[in-house]
């Protein structure tokens, strides 16, 4: 999933300063899970801030709304009557769901309510941990399964760095080293061999270094029933 | 010989070779090398000018070692692969080589968190063996990255960084392999204080067939305090203390005068060591100390060959 953190109130509450009518908009999937910025924390927001114009004497209409997922236009259209009595949402999406938003509607003023952090997983209830920097290349096959780009903090391809003790990275003794991760893996999976070849240097510009990336399957595009399409 | 440098031959002649550490400032004063420079002159067959070391910002290890140069030291120029991504990586390499920068010490570098720039991008678009493997295609085949061919190439002694102490255990002579077969020439280690271990961790790499293909060069850190050395001991990842050099550290009356008994007594055991071609001393912000130790360690005159 993709995992955030909602902004403080007072972030939030700067950007919104000025606006009469304000919704606050969450998303159904990735950040619900992550309980960054679903229905429930929308709704924590949106109280949030009427309790802080309350204080201050600020006489304003602030409300909430929930979508399934902000990134794709089907679920948008569904808050289209909340957005049209919006003069500003703050969108509790992830940076796709921002975006996504302005794209849709695009006299609309959206500002972000999260800082979009990782792609990763939930490793225990309330606490998540990046796994994948989308590089477009995955190497997985050869490092036992775990992500030596994501999880060393170097992205070595050929760790570990002088700096891996005891378990842990240089960078902070709560993060496991991504190469002990790997070889300790490898070994159990008796494939240790594989480490003893140097990889060579990655091609990156299938990342977001050869430009932002996008992604077309011709055979359905512009389909509405993507079954059909697929044929 | 692959670069000709002073260092490559004192160490294909057999002799027992010494290198040592040279921390360029931190500002534009050149005098300040060149000082330095002198220093070191005649004591050292070359001396490593490092790159940023624990990412603080300091002037640039090619730039320094031009300094170097000019003043009759060879340099052992220090490159880490977190500041720079291939071009840069391969467009230094050659303007070090036509400036006359003959050898290269290829590293990762230290993480930007580290450092007193913590809010920079990273960059590591190689790692240290791909940078190894990238030069010696450089030299040996007188190609770039891509394969291009280069007009004229650099002739650089290629050099890695080893720890016989780091971790993981298991993979700590597999990764020495790995650094061979990418293209070192030389080996500095990590600091040795237990030479004993050290010595273990050589014999694997002989057995391994390791040796006959590299010259390892083993760490010294001469020790100031029984502080430095519990800091090195606790906050310094990968670097092994044991305690009782700690101990002894603590109970000596001047730590500097002890430190500097402590590395004589290391720099005598790895002469012993099997394999072992010479020592790389870092004595960083107390490079004075080198005339001194080395004279004393019997290490003077350097060889001229």
């Amino acid at each position: 999933m993709i995992t955030g953190d909602r902004k403080s109130l007072e972030e939030i509450a700067a950007m919104v300063e000025g606006f009469e009518r304000v919704l606050i908009l969450g998303c159904g999937t990735c950040v619900t899970v992550c309980m960054a910025g679903g229905e429930r924390e929308a709704e924590e927001t949106a109280l949030a801030l009427r309790l802080r114009d309350r204080e201050r004497g600020v006489s304003r209409e602030i409300w909430y709304a929930n979508v399934e997922r902000q990134c794709d236009e089907e679920f948008l259209q569904e808050a289209v009557d909340h957005v049209a009595r919006a003069d500003v949402v703050v969108s509790l999406a992830c940076g796709c769901g921002v975006q996504h938003m302005v794209t849709v509607f695009p006299d609309l003023i959206v500002y972000p309510g999260l800082n979009t952090t990782f792609m990763g997983v939930t490793e225990e209830l309330g606490v998540w941990a990046e796994r994948c920097l989308g590089c477009g290349d995955c190497v997985l096959e050869r490092t036992g399964g775990v992500c030596p780009i994501t999880r060393c903090s170097k992205s070595l391809l050929n760790g570990p760095c002088g700096g891996s003790a005891d378990g842990a990275c240089e960078v902070d003794k709560t993060i496991p080293c991504g190469w002990q991760l790997i070889i300790d893996r490898l070994e159990a999976i008796g494939q240790l061999h594989r480490l003893d070849e140097v990889l060579p240097p990655k091609d990156w510009s299938k990342s977001h270094s050869g430009g932002p990336r996008s992604r077309t399957r011709e055979d359905v595009r512009g389909t509405d029933d993507v079954e059909e399409g697929a044929q | 010989m692959r670069s000709g440098s002073n260092l490559e031959k004192v160490l294909e002649a057999g002799h027992f070779a010494v290198t040592c550490e040279l921390g360029p400032p931190k500002g534009a004063d050149g005098e300040e090398v060149r000082e330095l420079a002198r220093l070191l002159k005649g004591n050292v067959d070359a001396a490593n000018v490092t790159d940023n070391q624990t990412a603080v910002v300091r002037m640039s290890s090619i730039g320094a070692a031009r300094l170097m140069l000019d003043e009759g030291l060879e340099p052992v120029m220090q490159m880490v692969t977190r500041d720079r991504n291939r071009i840069a990586i391969q467009s230094d390499i050659l303007g070090a080589a036509a400036m006359g920068i003959k050898n290269v010490l290829c590293l990762t570098g230290d993480h930007q968190s580290l450092g007193n720039n913590p809010q920079a991008k990273s960059v590591w678009d190689i790692d240290s063996l791909q940078q190894l493997a990238m030069l010696k295609a450089m030299r040996d085949e007188g190609v770039d990255a891509v394969g291009e061919e280069l007009k004229g190439s650099p002739e650089i002694f290629l050099g890695a960084a080893a720890n016989p102490f780091g971790d993981p255990t298991s993979f700590r002579v597999t990764r020495l392999a790995k650094k061979i077969n990418a293209g070192a020439d030389f080996i500095q280690t990590q600091v040795i204080y237990d030479v004993a271990r050290y010595e273990e961790w050589m014999e694997e790499a002989r057995d391994r067939g390791l040796l006959d293909k590299v010259h390892v060069m083993g760490g010294i850190v001469p020790l100031k305090s029984a502080g430095a050395a519990k800091y090195m001991q606790k906050m310094v990842a990968g670097i092994y203390v044991p305690d009782e050099v700690v101990k002894r550290m603590k109970a000596a009356e001047k730590g500097k005068k002890e430190g500097r008994k402590i590395a004589l007594e290391l720099i005598e055991q790895l002469r012993t060591v099997k394999g072992n071609h010479g020592v790389h001393i870092m004595a960083i912000m107390w490079e004075k100390l080198i005339p001194k130790l080395t004279e004393e360690a019997g290490l003077l005159p350097r060889p001229k060959v």
